[in-house]
């Protein structure tokens, strides 16, 4: 296996060129550019906020110097809060071709989408030469989220997903699962498998505040389908996320953009520091994939029992299907069919191995089902966060 | 627990006061739940929960050997647990029929704000 070497040294598995608009007003010149290449590895990303916010521009620099991003173009209207060029500093610094079209500069709509095209074309060609080296298990960071679902996730895809990184783990990799919100009712368990005694209160704090939170908004990361497919309470269905998680300790926890610094397992905690005051911490499941891709994940894997057609931008989506119903109605969109398990026609750990070698041909190139529907989902809104404490990674 | 349960419904923990369904159930189907069989009076798709003995209300509901919420009324053997009978020892559970109320109630709040 073998991925594209970036000259800061990271390793990835694809090699993209982004083109990110940095206010909603740039949103449809960018998108125009993206269009004619949305098949040769070009995605879209940005944030539609004209106020700047010190997250948004974490996020957009973490996942603009991802190791599968080869080229950057941002696409700035011109009088946007956004701090373009300390973002266009921060990833040149690393190596890669990046440039910014500002559309009051450049002439309007139409002479902004001509010279985005143009310099596409050539960052394309100046990526292609991209060197190739080793790419082991060892060099892998895999994210998990589920999306979509109901009671059969938590008993097929969910634990599944568990078995696959207890053998990510293993051979040395680097995973996290994520959403605070729907581990609420499951704190004190997850506590008892922090791999350092003084990590044990921070897992359980990051809870809490994912239920204050959620408290305060009035309602949990619980969907009417959700209840529709069987799942009554929170509890229940963070019961069923968390076997996302394996049996492996908990080495450390991470905020959106932190990169986990060596192998093992980590929680992501997405749910904003201080006072409620971006509404809900993420409001839809493509935001959550955002996160995890900022976090450097090369892969993520979404587990899904109602049915989630989602890929995401930059990183590709494994997807899970948790109801062996859904199965047989949305099977284009999944790549691995749990619920077989239900049926009694495959036990959790062939489930579990089947997803962690579908990790590896994914690495090494093969096409996940939504990158093949050209999914390239991306969504980022306000949040804010405080620096890690001292206890959430090893010193 | 015991031998002479269903097929159809899974039992994921030895403590657990609930089974879940694995295969979905038609009204007037019967099931088996520990030598007691009892007649399916909804249509219950797979993931849904029927209980796996009598569980008087107040009681907390376990799945995955953990507490999952507390019956709000008293149910019985082979009854659907859903959010009928089954409360939240966290978060309300939030339904599509919930949603007028909900809607109409965050109005209200914003219409009181401004007028005070």
């Amino acid at each position: 296996m073998t991925g594209y070497l970036r000259n800061d040294g990271r390793k990835g598995i694809r090699n993209v060129a982004v083109v990110v608009y940095l206010v909603e007003c740039a949103h449809h010149v960018a998108r125009e550019v993206v269009f004619p290449n949305r098949e040769h590895g070009v995605h879209l990303l940005g944030f539609p906020g004209c106020f700047p916010n010190a997250y948004a521009h974490r996020m957009l620099h973490q996942l603009c110097t991802h190791p599968n991003v080869g080229a950057v173009l941002l696409v700035s209207l011109g009088c946007e809060g956004f701090n373009r060029r300390e973002l266009l500093q921060g990833i040149r610094a690393t190596g890669r071709p990046a440039d910014v079209l500002v559309i009051q500069e450049t002439g309007g709509t139409r002479r902004t989408i001509a010279e985005g095209r143009a310099w596409i074309a050539k960052a394309l060609e100046q990526i292609a030469a991209t060197p190739r080296v080793e790419f082991g298990v060892s060099d892998l960071i895999v994210g998990t989220v589920c999306g979509g679902s109901d009671a059969t996730s938590g008993i097929t895809a969910n634990p599944a997903v568990g078995r696959a990184f207890d053998l990510l783990v293993k051979n040395g990799a680097r995973v996290m699962f994520e959403e605070t919100g729907e581990l609420i009712g499951c704190e004190q368990i997850m506590a008892a498998r922090a791999a350092r005694p003084e990590l044990a209160p921070e897992l359980i704090a990051c809870v809490d505040k994912a239920a204050r939170y959620y408290t305060t908004l009035g309602h949990g990361s619980f969907a009417p389908g959700n209840a529709e497919g069987g799942l009554t309470t929170q509890e229940e269905k963070s019961m069923g996320a968390y076997s996302k998680s394996g049996n492996s300790p908990i080495s450390g926890i991470l905020k959106p953009g932190d990169v986990p610094p060596a192998s093992g397992l980590y929680l992501l905690d997405v749910v904003p520091d201080g006072e409620v005051r971006w509404g809900f911490p993420n409001i839809s499941d493509i935001q959550e994939i955002g996160e995890l891709v900022a976090c450097g994940s090369h892969i993520t894997l979404f587990t899904t029992g109602r049915g989630s057609v989602v890929g995401s931008a930059i990183s590709p989506v494994i997807k899970i299907c948790a109801n062996p119903e859904t199965y047989r109605r949305l099977s284009e969109d999944m790549d691995v069919n749990a619920g077989r398990i239900l049926a009694g026609e495959a036990t959790l750990e062939e489930v579990g191995r089947e997803i962690y070698d579908r990790i590896l041909r994914v690495a090494a190139g093969e096409q996940t089902a939504s990158e093949a529907l050209g999914h390239s989902e991306f969504s980022l809104v306000y949040k804010s966060f405080e620096p890690l404490g001292p206890a959430c990674l090893a010193g | 627990m015991s031998e002479q349960t269903d097929a159809r419904l899974l039992r994921l923990h030895p403590a657990d006061n609930v089974l879940t369904v694995i295969s979905t159930l038609e009204p007037g189907a019967q099931i088996q739940i520990g030598g007691i069989q009892a007649t399916v009076t909804v249509r219950l798709p797979i993931g849904h929960k029927v209980a796996a003995r009598a569980i008087a209300a107040g009681e907390k509901i376990l799945k995955y050997g953990a507490p999952i919420g507390s019956a709000s009324a008293p149910i019985a053997a082979g009854e659907h647990v859903h959010t009928h009978n089954l409360q939240s020892d966290y978060l309300p559970t939030f339904l599509r029929e919930d949603q007028d109320r909900y809607f109409v109630k965050s109005h209200q709040q914003q219409h009181q704000q401004q007028q005070q």
